[in-house]
């Protein structure tokens, strides 16, 4: 559903991502990660075009996004999009955070719009906070909020660029348990994240990178957490840093 | 000594001369601050964009007007614009529109940093959703830039109402004129301009205690 292909990214003489090649099928479940700098974040945001890239293809649902011709909000319209501080709209409501691009950019009526968000809100435990603004909502909160918004659009994949870690620890486990029932669902997720035990828990691979834009690893979850010795001499001292704590 | 007399000043002479130029400091403050802001907007957006064509117009444009003297954008327009056109404009609406055209370099400074002051996310936020450009300053950016910019436009606002005073230059009739006429056909020059200074100072001072209130009251609520 989703294919890089050989995707390089400079920031002025700096590259951020070098030959990135990877595809995702759908009702994947993809974890990426690796240390800080890596470019996992970069490298998630050109799936939705965020980030524009300098070389390669990638293409989603056989559209080509390094095509200049590819309408991309009609594109990004049908990606749903979770980000590390959340981004929820500070100025509207939880439910009209919920029901603007749905109204403004798939069209839905405003009643449609409020009767699809708010069963995503139910699903995430939180129609009691439907009229409060994000503001007052905590940041496990306002994630699972986030989620449900991306989830209003009906997306066909769903990225996750770090989602719990601007949270306090004792957040975590909602905005995971969430991800979690959606990944049982079928659900295709992008996930970058350091949270290995969710990565154990529901990925089907695991994508490693390292300094300098360069995937090291794209295997199996039970190759990667398995079978050690077959890894990177990178990628076990990275386990070894993040598993032993 | 000071010999001051201000016998001259009651309900007659106010409404004989001042409140006719007060009505037209007011309009004139609202209608620039409102075009000020409509084509500071536009102004902001072009500063802020990609595109050199319309970066550079902007750019020239809002440094242009802001290195220049007000009075002296009242005086041109006025002077120079009729010998264009070939035929005079009224100083009403030549003041309207120099204002608006002055007061737009300001504004957009404005909401160039308030459109700044928008994290990065809320934009990539919008832009996730499938929002386009537009869509996302009208319902995202935009919004949230006001509402941070309230007191600082307001403020400016209160400043383009002094500012209205300098239309005495091409001899429209506003609030100090009409003191001024006063104070000429009694013979009180002196005193008119003092209760022209209380006035004006009582106006802004008390808007801008409002405006400081409204600062504190947005400050909680964010």
């Amino acid at each position: 559903m989703i294919e890089l292909k050989q995707v390089s990214k400079w920031y002025g003489a700096v590259q951020v991502l070098n030959d990135c090649s990877a595809q995702i099928h759908k009702g994947e479940v993809v974890v990426v990660c690796g240390p800080s700098g890596s470019g996992k974040s970069t490298l998630i945001k050109t799936i939705n075009a965020l980030e524009p890239i300098q070389q390669g293809e990638i293409w989603v649902d056989s559209i080509p996004l390094h095509d200049p011709k590819t309408n991309l909000p009609k594109l990004r319209s049908r990606v749903g999009m979770v980000f590390q501080h959340f981004e929820l709209f500070p100025h509207l409501s939880v439910t009209e955070n919920l029901t603007l691009a749905q109204v403004k950019v798939l069209g839905r009526s405003l009643d449609e719009a409020k009767k699809h968000g708010l069963e995503y809100l139910e699903r995430v435990g939180l129609i009691a906070h439907k009229d409060k603004f994000p503001g007052q909502l905590s940041g496990g909160q306002q994630q699972r909020v986030a989620i449900a918004r991306a989830l209003s659009m009906d997306p066909i994949v769903m990225l996750f660029d770090e989602p719990t870690s601007a949270l306090d620890p004792e957040m975590v486990g909602e905005v995971l348990d969430v991800m979690v029932s959606l990944a049982k669902e079928g659900m295709t997720m992008v996930v970058v994240t350091h949270e290995m035990g969710f990565a154990r828990k529901v990925s089907n691979r695991v994508i490693f990178m390292d300094v300098g834009g360069r995937i090291l690893e794209d295997c199996s979850r039970d190759e990667f957490f398995g079978n050690p010795d077959a890894r990177q001499p990178r990628t076990r001292e990275f386990l070894d840093k993040i598993l032993h704590h | 000594m000071l010999d001051l007399d201000f016998s001259f000043y009651n309900w007659a002479m106010i409404s004989d001369f001042v409140l006719k130029g007060f009505y037209f400091s007011l309009v004139l403050t609202l209608i620039a601050t409102l075009g000020g802001i409509v084509l500071g907007t536009l102004l902001a957006l072009m500063r802020l964009s990609e595109k050199p064509f319309l970066v550079w117009p902007a750019l020239v444009y809002v440094n242009g007007m802001r290195s220049i003297p007000l009075v002296m954008v009242i005086l041109w327009f006025f002077l120079l614009v009729p010998l264009i056109i070939g035929q005079p404009i009224g100083a009403e609406i030549s003041a309207v529109v120099t204002f608006i055209a002055f007061e737009a370099a300001y504004f957009s400074e404005i909401i160039r940093a308030g459109i700044q002051s928008i994290p990065r996310g809320q934009v990539m936020a919008g832009e996730a959703l499938g929002m386009t450009y537009a869509q996302n300053m009208r319902l995202v950016v935009l919004p949230q830039a006001f509402r941070n910019m309230l007191p600082v436009m307001l403020t400016q606002t209160i400043i383009l109402f002094q500012d209205t005073s300098l239309v005495y230059a091409i001899g429209a009739y506003d609030m100090l004129k009409g003191f001024e006429t006063a104070g000429k056909l009694f013979g009180r020059p002196v005193e008119a301009y003092l209760l022209a200074a209380v006035v004006y100072f009582v106006i802004c001072y008390s808007l801008s205690r409002l405006v400081r209130r409204l600062h504190q009251k947005i400050a909680i609520i964010r």
